[in-house]
C-alpha cells in the first residue's frame, strides 16, 4: 500500500527536516509554499506606526510518497524536526495513494517509488552504501 | 541686462533633475506600500503626472504661478505656452541663470506635487477621473498656491511670510488635499477588515532613499545659485533627515519592533518638515526640526487610523502636517545670519514671522482643502471617482491598465 504523507510545518524548520529526512533516506519530495492558520489565529507584524495583524501566516508543505511500512519512522522524524513547542508547529496529514507511475521507465507502484540509497536500502543493512548515494542525489 | 553665472546654472540644472527624479523614486515609495495587484497602478498614477503636468506647466502652468501679479492673487498670462521664457535672465525671479532654467525647475515642483496626492486614493480611484482631477487641481491650486508664495507680488510673499523650497506650497497643499479627496473618495474594501499588506517594502527603501537624495536638488537647488545657501540648505536637509528617522526608529520601537517601514517614513518626514527653513536656519535648528516631526507625524497616523479615515498612504499625516510644522518652525528657527534675505524668527528675537507663518499656513490649509473638496465632490457627481467593487477586488493593474506586475 501506498501512502502520502502532507506536513505543514514552519518555513524556518525546513532546512532541519530535509536533512533529517535525507539522513533516514527520504530523498524524494515536493515542497509548495502556503498560506493559512489554525488556532493560533495569526500574528502582528510592525507596520509605520505600531503594528497590525496579518491572519493568514506563511508554511511550508512537504509532499512525501512511500511504501506504508515507511510512514511511522518519517512522520517521527519530520515531527521530531520540525517541533519547537511553540503555538503554530503545524500538522501532519497521512492518505491513501491508489497509483504511482514514474513517467521515464513507466514502473508502477513500489517499483516506481525505489532508488538506490532509500530507506528500503538501508532497512536491509545497506547502510554505507545508501549514505553516499543519498549524498550524490543532495548534491544533483 | 544681468549676466548668466555657470556655475550657478549648471548647479539649477542638476538640480532640475534631481527633483524631476524624485517623482519615480516616489513611484516606489508608494508601489512598495500597496498590495500586489495595485502595483503597476500606484507606480504610474506618480509616473503619468510628469507627463500630464510638464504639458500643463508649459501650456498655462507657469505663467499662472509666475506670470506678473494680478491682485496678488494670480500671474498674468505673459508667459502663456513658455512665451518669453528663453535664455535671458528674468532679473526679478532669478538673476544669474536663464529664465527658462529657473521655469524648467519650477516644473519639476508643480509635477511632484500632485504625484504626492495620489497617496490618497490608491488601489480604488477610476484612472480617468484622476487624470481629469490632477490636470484641474495643479491649475486651480497648486499654480494660484504658488504664486502667492512665491509670485512676484504674490500675496503671501508681500505679508512675509517665508517658505525656502516649498514647504506650503508643495507639501501643505498636498497633504490637506489628499485629506479632502480621501474624505469625498470613501475608504477602500476591506479597509480596516483585512490585513492590507505592503507587496514590496524594498521599492519603498529604495524610493525613500532616491527621495533623500533628490531633496539635495529640491531644497538646495532653491538658492537658485551655487553658493553659501545652497550648501547650508543641503546640510539642514540631510541633518533634518537624519533625525527624524532616527526619533521615528525609537517611536515604534516602543510600539512593536523598529519598523523598516517606519525608519524610511520618518527620513520623509524630515525631508517635509525642513523644506520651508532649509535656507534660513542653521544645522543645529534642523536636527530640532526633523525629531519634532517624527511625533508629529506619527501620532497624526495614528489618529488618522483611529478615526477610520483611509487616507492610504498618509500624504496628510507625513506632507500635510510635516509641512505644517515646518512652516510654523520656520518662523521659530529663522535668523538673518543664514540669510540675510530671510527674517530672523521668534527665537530670534522677532515674534511676527511666527503670526506670518501661522497665517500664511492656516491660509493655505483652508484653500487646498476647500478647492479639492469642492472637486472631488464635482468629480464624484460628474465622473465617479472609483472602480466598481468587482474592479476594485481584482485589482486595478488588470481593470484599468489590462498589466500584471508579476508573472
Amino acid at each position: 500500500m501506498t501512502k502520502k504523507i502532507e506536513a505543514i510545518i514552519r518555513e524556518e524548520r525546513l532546512t532541519d527536516v530535509k536533512e533529517a529526512l535525507y539522513r533516514i533516506g527520504i530523498v524524494g519530495m515536493n515542497v509548495f509554499e502556503v498560506h493559512g492558520h489554525g488556532r493560533q489565529g495569526g500574528i502582528a507584524l510592525a507596520g509605520r506606526t505600531g503594528s497590525y495583524r496579518v491572519d493568514l501566516l506563511p508554511r511550508v508543505q512537504l509532499n512525501i510518497i512511500l511504501s506504508d511500512h515507511n510512514v511511522e519512522k518519517t512522520v517521527e522524524t519530520i515531527c521530531a524536526a520540525a517541533r519547537t513547542g511553540e503555538v503554530g508547529d503545524g500538522v501532519v496529514f497521512i492518505y491513501p495513494v491508489e497509483e504511482v507511475i514514474r513517467i521515464r521507465s513507466g514502473e508502477r507502484d513500489r517499483a516506481a517509488l525505489a532508488y538506490e540509497g532509500d530507506i528500503d536500502t538501508r532497512r536491509n543493512g545497506n547502510g554505507a552504501h545508501a549514505a553516499s548515494a543519498s549524498a550524490e542525489t543532495r548534491a544533483a | 541686462m544681468d549676466a548668466i553665472n555657470s556655475g550657478d546654472t549648471a548647479w539649477v540644472m542638476i538640480a532640475t533633475a534631481l527633483v524631476m527624479m524624485m517623482t519615480p523614486a516616489l513611484a516606489f515609495f508608494y508601489g512598495g506600500m500597496v498590495r500586489k495587484k495595485n502595483v503597476l497602478s500606484t507606480l504610474n498614477l506618480s509616473f503619468i503626472t510628469i507627463g500630464l503636468i510638464s504639458l500643463q506647466w508649459v501650456l498655462l502652468g507657469y505663467t499662472l504661478a509666475f506670470g506678473a501679479s494680478v491682485d496678488g492673487l494670480i500671474g498674468d498670462l505673459r508667459f502663456l505656452g513658455f512665451a518669453g521664457v528663453g535664455a535671458e535672465p528674468n532679473a526679478d525671479l532669478a538673476a544669474t541663470i536663464p529664465h527658462l532654467a529657473f521655469a524648467a525647475y519650477q516644473m519639476m515642483f508643480a509635477v511632484i506635487t500632485p504625484a504626492l496626492i495620489t497617496g490618497a486614493f490608491v488601489e480604488r480611484i477610476r484612472f480617468k477621473t484622476f487624470l481629469v482631477f490632477t490636470l484641474l487641481w495643479a491649475t486651480l491650486v497648486y499654480d494660484p498656491v504658488a504664486h502667492w508664495v512665491w509670485g512676484l507680488g504674490g500675496a503671501l510673499r508681500r505679508l512675509g511670510a517665508l517658505d525656502f523650497a516649498g514647504g506650503t506650497v508643495v507639501h501643505i497643499t498636498a497633504g490637506f488635499s489628499a485629506l479632502a479627496f480621501a474624505w469625498v473618495l470613501g475608504h477602500r474594501k476591506w479597509f480596516g477588515k483585512a490585513a492590507m499588506e505592503p507587496n514590496n517594502i524594498p521599492f519603498t527603501v529604495l524610493g525613500a532613499g532616491l527621495l533623500w537624495m533628490g531633496w539635495f536638488g529640491f531644497n538646495g537647488g532653491s538658492a537658485l545659485a551655487a553658493n553659501g545657501l545652497a550648501i547650508n540648505a543641503l546640510v539642514t536637509t540631510n541633518t533634518a533627515a537624519a533625525a527624524a528617522a532616527i526619533v521615528w526608529m525609537f517611536l515604534s520601537w516602543r510600539d512593536n519592533k523598529p519598523s523598516v517601514l517606519g525608519i524610511v517614513t520618518g527620513a520623509v518626514v524630515g525631508l517635509v518638515a525642513i523644506t520651508p527653513a532649509a535656507g534660513y536656519v542653521t544645522p543645529l535648528s534642523a536636527i530640532l526640526i526633523g525629531a519634532v516631526a517624527a511625533p508629529i507625524s506619527y501620532y497624526a497616523m495614528r489618529l488618522r487610523l483611529k478615526r477610520g479615515l483611509d487616507e492610504s498612504l498618509d500624504v496628510w499625516a507625513c506632507h500635510g502636517m510635516g509641512g505644517a510644522w515646518g512652516a510654523l518652525a520656520t518662523g521659530l528657527f529663522a535668523t538673518r545670519l543664514v540669510n540675510p534675505a530671510g527674517a530672523d524668527g521668534l527665537f530670534y528675537g522677532n515674534p511676527g514671522l511666527l503670526v506670518v507663518q501661522a497665517t500664511a499656513v492656516i491660509a493655505v490649509i483652508a484653500f487646498a482643502f476647500g478647492v479639492t473638496f469642492l472637486l472631488a465632490r464635482v468629480l464624484r457627481r460628474f465622473m465617479g471617482l472609483r472602480v466598481t467593487s468587482s474592479e476594485e477586488e481584482v485589482g486595478l493593474d488588470i481593470s484599468e491598465h489590462g498589466e500584471r506586475a508579476y508573472a
